[in-house]
């Protein structure tokens, strides 16, 4: 048994490793099967206790590109950052992206992961084309939107549990270059958010906004909107050397003060106002990628992230309840987005991004108090309608989970029979008939 | 560094190697025993840039092939200016304390086959005067323990075999290249327990590329091996012969 940990670096559990070698080699036979790629869920969503994890990261290979027409094909195992890195210097960029390049494509599908630019294309799984998904009873299917479409729709977003995704085909995005061309703009309250986002989005490919919720009263709210879209220039697509944080601090270096600190100042800054603004992607995208294993700077006891979506009506309502009672905690979040995400259908019966108002936060583990915090973000969510991302939790009850996901029961009919996860364990079992 | 023979392809150093090689536009000849895993490898190094890339399928221990495929190499490359020797087994200890069929085997696959493929390259290069000739040997090599002696000798037999052709070779401008990684994360190893001194391939592969470009001789991977080795080589062997490591 080994300890696997996900990003938030709790729960802290055991469970046997398989590292897959081939993607022809078919899934091993035990019980109790995971697929696990890069390890960047925050939660329990990549963790399978007491089962088996099948390591994807060998499966990393290249299947086909054409440069033509954008179409990708490879094994589910490679980063996102490898694509890039690959297609980039031929005028293609990935339709959608998070913020870290190192998850596989296998995670992104699974998670059917969302970016800065959803109000324009929507999730991840909106550019797949197809997948080869292997069963533990030896079967394996290509999947798309015409082809075994009941499967492809429960796989996207499927958190790993219908099978184990070998290889996909995705369509690429079109750019110019490596750069992007935009503005930044301080907010001086949540209201400055919506009226920012509800000009921007309109215009533009990337729009998202850092929130300071140490800032309460008048404050509440108050950030910096960027927005951002492809432009054309030359420039260096390879990867700035990243720095790595040598060691796991003892206790969190985030706290009420560095948090607070952090955030004036970042709010303060002067290039938070910028009319022009010029971004090489990776420092657009993927700013925390420069520190690699930036998590330990919680410490040894991880922390949680909270991400929520808040349909749009009222959300101006619920969002300044929620921001108001991170203020007044003092586990405050030094790392807050809110983003507006549009109204295209996401394509997994499970899919997190619906249309609303989206904040995500991060929060050192302080135990019980954090998780009473989270517990009333949680209320607020189930009264607004909401929901919240599985793959950054580590906590949801099952009647929150089920409220949010009521899909959940017809995505359980097409779960691989020898595939379960801590996660869907915790939101599924022990639940009152 | 444009042609480059790549033997035992699919094997995880090898292909991240490889890698760094493809993206430079290098070509490529392909050597594994698996023709589905050799294909993917393959047709991975094109997208990431290799010119040119040709596989070959061999058995490691079918020793009378490798003039031919030295020369097959040269023919599909038009040329040849170096070599990745990367094939390889984990040795089965026990198995072969008990079986000398296993014990050749092993011997044959590790040892024997790479002396004969770095023999027909050795003869290529020299002739034509520039070559570098590069083999991945193991920290192991340097001293034989009882965990693993049957792996660690034939290590041991090709960085002594190396070390004498590089001799030969060093006035007509061959080079020749003994990586000695320690312990790597890969499929060969993934039944072991990891800790800390465990390196992944893709942290060593930038290492070996260079030091297959700049020619060094011996080359440990990551370099902290070399003084834990000088450590572990001065032991005396009436000490070593008590130790359990």
């Amino acid at each position: 048994m080994t300890l696997k940990l996900s990003w938030g670096n709790r729960p802290r559990q055991a469970q046997r490793v398989t590292t897959l070698t081939s993607r022809h080699e078919g899934i091993p036979t035990e019980s109790s099967l995971l697929p696990f790629g890069n390890g960047r869920s925050y939660g329990d969503v990549c963790l399978n206790e007491h089962g088996v994890l099948l390591a994807t990261r060998n499966l990393d290979h290249f299947i086909n590109f054409d440069p033509k027409i954008g179409v990708l094909e490879c094994e589910a195992g490679i980063l996102l950052s490898e694509i890039t890195k690959h297609t980039l210097p031929h005028g293609w960029f990935l339709p959608v992206t998070p913020g870290t390049a190192f998850i596989t494509l296998g995670g992104a599908i699974a998670n059917d992961i969302h970016g800065k630019n959803h109000h324009r294309a929507g999730c991840f799984g909106a550019h797949v084309l197809s997948f080869e998904l292997h069963r533990s009873n030896g079967e394996w299917f290509c999947c798309s939107p015409s082809e075994h479409a009941d499967l492809f729709t429960a796989t996207i977003g499927g958190l790993g549990l219908t099978g184990l995704i070998t290889t996909a085909s995705i369509q690429l995005r079109q750019v110019q270059g490596p750069w992007l061309t935009g503005s930044s703009h301080r907010f001086a309250n949540l209201q400055g958010f919506f009226d920012l986002s509800s000009v921007a989005d309109e215009s533009n490919e990337y729009t998202v906004a850092w929130v300071d919720c140490c800032a309460a009263g008048r404050r509440l709210g108050r950030g910096v909107f960027m927005l951002a879209n492809h432009t054309h220039g030359d420039g260096s697509i390879t990867a700035r050397t990243p720095l790595r944080l040598p060691f796991t601090p003892p206790i969190s270096l985030i706290n009420r003060y560095s948090v607070k600190l952090f955030n004036e100042v970042y709010y303060r800054r002067r290039s938070a106002e910028k009319s022009v603004a010029r971004w090489h992607y990776q420092e657009f995208f993927y700013p925390l990628d420069r520190l690699l294993e930036w998590n330990k700077v919680y410490g040894p006891a991880g922390f949680f992230q909270y991400q929520c979506v808040i349909p749009e009506q009222d959300a101006a309502r619920h969002l300044k309840e929620m921001l108001g009672r991170v203020a007044a905690t003092s586990s405050a979040s030094f790392l807050a987005v809110l983003k507006k995400l549009g109204s295209i259908r996401s394509v997994g019966l499970l899919s997190f991004a619906r249309p609303g108002i989206t904040l995500a936060m991060d929060f050192p583990n302080h135990g019980s108090r954090t998780l009473a915090l989270l517990d009333s973000l949680d209320a607020i969510t189930r009264e607004a309608g909401g929901a919240v991302y599985p793959a950054k939790d580590a906590r949801m009850s099952s009647e929150s989970f089920q409220q949010y996901y009521p899909a959940w029961r017809e995505f359980s009919g097409f779960i691989d029979p020898n595939f379960s996860s801590s996660f869907w364990r915790r939101v599924t079992e022990n639940i009152k008939k | 560094m444009t042609k480059i023979l790549i033997m035992g392809a699919t094997s995880a150093i090898a292909q991240a190697t490889a890698r760094i090689f493809a993206a430079q536009g290098a070509s490529l000849y392909l050597i594994a025993r698996d023709p589905q895993k050799l294909a993917d490898v393959a047709a991975d190094l094109k997208i990431r840039g290799a010119k040119n890339v040709f596989s070959r399928t061999l058995n490691a221990r079918e020793l009378d092939q490798y003039r031919q495929v030295v020369e097959d190499a040269a023919t599909q490359l038009a040329g040849l200016d170096a070599a990745l020797v990367a094939h390889g087994t984990l040795s089965d200890q026990q198995a072969c304390e008990q079986s000398i069929d296993r014990l050749v085997d092993e011997f044959t696959t590790n040892a024997l086959s790479v002396m004969a493929l770095c023999t027909e390259l050795a003869n290529y290069f020299s002739a034509q005067k520039h070559g570098t000739i590069a083999a991945i040997s193991s920290v192991a090599g340097d001293r034989g323990r009882k965990s693993n002696y049957v792996y660690a000798s034939s290590k041991a037999a090709i960085n002594c075999f190396l070390s004498g052709m590089g001799q030969r070779l060093s006035k007509s401008g061959v080079k020749v290249v003994v990586v000695k990684p320690g312990f790597v994360i890969s499929p060969m190893t993934a039944a072991f327990k990891k800790s800390a001194l465990w390196a992944t391939p893709t942290a060593i592969a930038p290492v070996v590329a260079q030091a297959m470009i700049r020619g060094t001789p011996v080359v440990y991977v990551p370099w902290f091996w070399r003084p834990i080795m000088l450590i572990i080589r001065a032991i005396p062997e009436r000490l070593f012969r008590r130790l359990s490591f």
